[in-house]
């Protein structure tokens, strides 16, 4: 018997939703497919572009004892895939008076000393559904180091799930976060291209365009805004927008 | 041959005079080692609980990187961590069932079974040059320095691991060290005493009182100076010394410099690759007044 493929629907494959089968079209990620099968998002969900860190979601798979996570809106589903939201996950945050914080190692361990109860199990780079190498970064940290942890934090979007595994009940993404703070507030060097930027902008750059615009009755401003030219999603870096007036 | 190198987190900030001296000297002496592109706190003190095996896992994983990144051996220079790195290697290469328990945890690298030396860089310097060998890469000897060695107990203990190549008399790398640099050294008592290790933290007095003791040796022994290679023994005996002096009566003033600083010197380098910024102040002093270094260009 040949595999006749229906046309036109998607082939629907079980998963199990915190324990409960549903069948989904097998083409979607999971946080369509939590919503194919009757959920409705409250929380658990943000930017639905990778990048809020609102729906990290661990799973397992069936007859497999690994733990896997990825974020609900860029993961596609697979079949017999167990799976849980985790929209948030208690970690201690510190509060701090950042204006008069030295930029040093010393003051974050001052503030998480907990830093130093790590094992270097791996748990929380095993995790994180961004791939951060978050034991690097806490060894960068323990010795010091906060431009390596800036670095090799800057792609953590404070889902959590790093603090949901650590067993030395650390909070990896605040101190990390606080970490990049410190650095790029108080030690990186400043961008050049930035402070021009700022400065013309402060020299009236924009001044007309602004008036102009703030001129405009509510219908007008509407429209302008709902017709603007939106960059294509496949464009590439060359793309520019036929009028340029405002940038 | 390649040899990996494993700072370990207190070279990377308070003890970068042992470090980036170690360094220096290395490079003067044409040894190739390269740092570890990515490595983790071992966890400074070796856990002796049998069943304890989670601590094991930091140490396991710097040496997997080793050995991953292609080492035959790994070199370290800070005492505490050349404790913990060689006892956890041992313990990888002899206790099977504990191997077996910590490569099933760790299951996303390929599993370890002590491929790797760690190497302390003493018994480096002893195996690949020699004593005869650095004697002759010496430019500046360091004559006439009276040299108190102290092993403390991590270098030493256990004998399993202890530096010096399996030698079960009394300790001597140290010495040889300082001999082929040209320096003398000194009958120390208390060479292989505790200097207070972490009693500074949980019972000051009882530290300073340890610490002191190992001072008031040294002073005995006329040595100018006190030699290590561990950070922890350099604050307690170093960088503590003003306390304890405040406190304890009979301690001398007497510089405490890392093995690696006199290297340095020895080798000819100049003066800023020992850091000796980072030393107490009469560290730097004692090797001006014995013309081993020039004093530095007066500020104007
Ligand atoms: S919803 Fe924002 S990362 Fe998925």
């Amino acid at each position: 018997m040949p595999n006749v493929q229906k046309e036109t629907e998607a082939d629907l494959i079980p998963i199990f939703i915190m324990g409960k089968r549903y069948l989904v079209p097998e083409s979607l990620t999971i946080m369509k497919a939590i919503e194919y099968a009757g959920y409705q998002f409250i929380r658990g969900c943000g930017c639905r572009g990778g990048i809020c860190g609102a729906c990290s979601t661990v799973y397992r798979k069936a007859g497999d004892y690994k733990i896997y996570s990825g974020l609900a809106c860029q993961t596609v589903v697979e079949p017999n895939m167990y799976l849980t939201q985790i929209p948030f996950f208690p970690a201690l945050r510190r509060e701090y008076d950042y204006e008069t914080m030295e930029p040093v190692a010393e003051s974050i361990y001052q503030l998480y000393p907990e830093l130093f109860r790590c094992v270097a199990c791996n748990a929380c780079t095993k995790i994180c559904p961004m791939d951060v190498q978050v034991l690097d970064y806490i060894s960068a940290l323990k010795r010091g180091d906060l431009e390596a942890a800036t670095r090799i934090s800057f792609d953590c979007i404070q889902c959590g799930l790093c603090a949901s595994r650590c067993m030395g009940e650390l909070p990896q993404y605040h101190i990390a976060q606080l970490a990049r703070r410190l650095h790029g507030g108080k030690l990186a060097p400043r961008a050049e291209h930035l402070r021009q930027v700022v400065e013309s902008i402060a020299a009236g750059k924009f001044a007309d365009v602004m008036e102009e615009l703030k001129a405009l009755p509510v219908d007008e401003l509407r429209k302008l805004y709902t017709e603007r030219e939106l960059e294509p999603a496949m464009s590439d870096e060359q793309w520019r927008p036929s009028n340029n007036a405002g940038l | 041959m390649k040899i990996s190198y494993y700072p370990g987190c207190t070279l990377k900030t308070k003890a970068k005079n042992l470090e980036d001296s170690a360094l220096a000297s290395l490079a003067a002496l044409g040894i190739e080692v390269e740092e570890l592109e990515r490595w983790n706190c071992c966890g400074a003190v070796f856990s002796l609980a049998d069943d304890d095996l989670i601590h094991q896992v930091a140490p396991v994983r710097d040496l997997i990187r080793a050995r991953d990144a292609g080492a035959d051996k790994l070199v370290t220079l800070c005492s505490q961590c050349y404790n913990v790195l060689a006892r956890a290697n041992k313990l990888m290469r002899e206790e099977e069932e504990k191997r077996e328990t910590i490569n099933l945890f760790m299951d996303e690298e390929v599993d370890y079974h002590g491929e790797v030396q760690v190497v302390h860089f003493l018994d480096l310097l002893r195996e690949t040059i020699g004593w005869d060998a650095l004697r002759e890469q010496v430019k500046v000897p360091l004559e006439g320095l009276k040299v108190a060695p102290f092993y403390g107990c991590t270098l030493l203990r256990p004998a399993e691991v202890a530096v010096g190549g399996g030698d079960r008399g009394a300790p001597h790398v140290l010495q040889d060290f300082l001999s082929a640099l040209g320096a003398t050294p000194v009958r120390f008592s208390a060479a292989e005493e505790c200097c207070g290790a972490y009693e500074v933290l949980i019972n000051p007095v009882e530290g300073m009182r340890r610490a002191g003791s190992v001072l008031a040796a040294a002073g005995e022994s006329h040595a100018d100076a006190i030699v290590l290679s561990c950070p922890l023994c350099e604050y307690n005996l170093g960088r503590k010394q003003g306390d304890i002096r405040a406190q304890v009566s009979g301690i001398p003033d007497i510089p405490v410099f890392y093995f690696t600083q006199l290297l340095a010197i020895a080798l000819g380098l100049d003066a800023s690759a020992g850091r000796f910024e980072l030393n107490m102040a009469s560290a730097r002093k004692l090797l001006q007044d014995k013309k081993f270094v020039e004093a530095p260009a007066t500020q104007v």
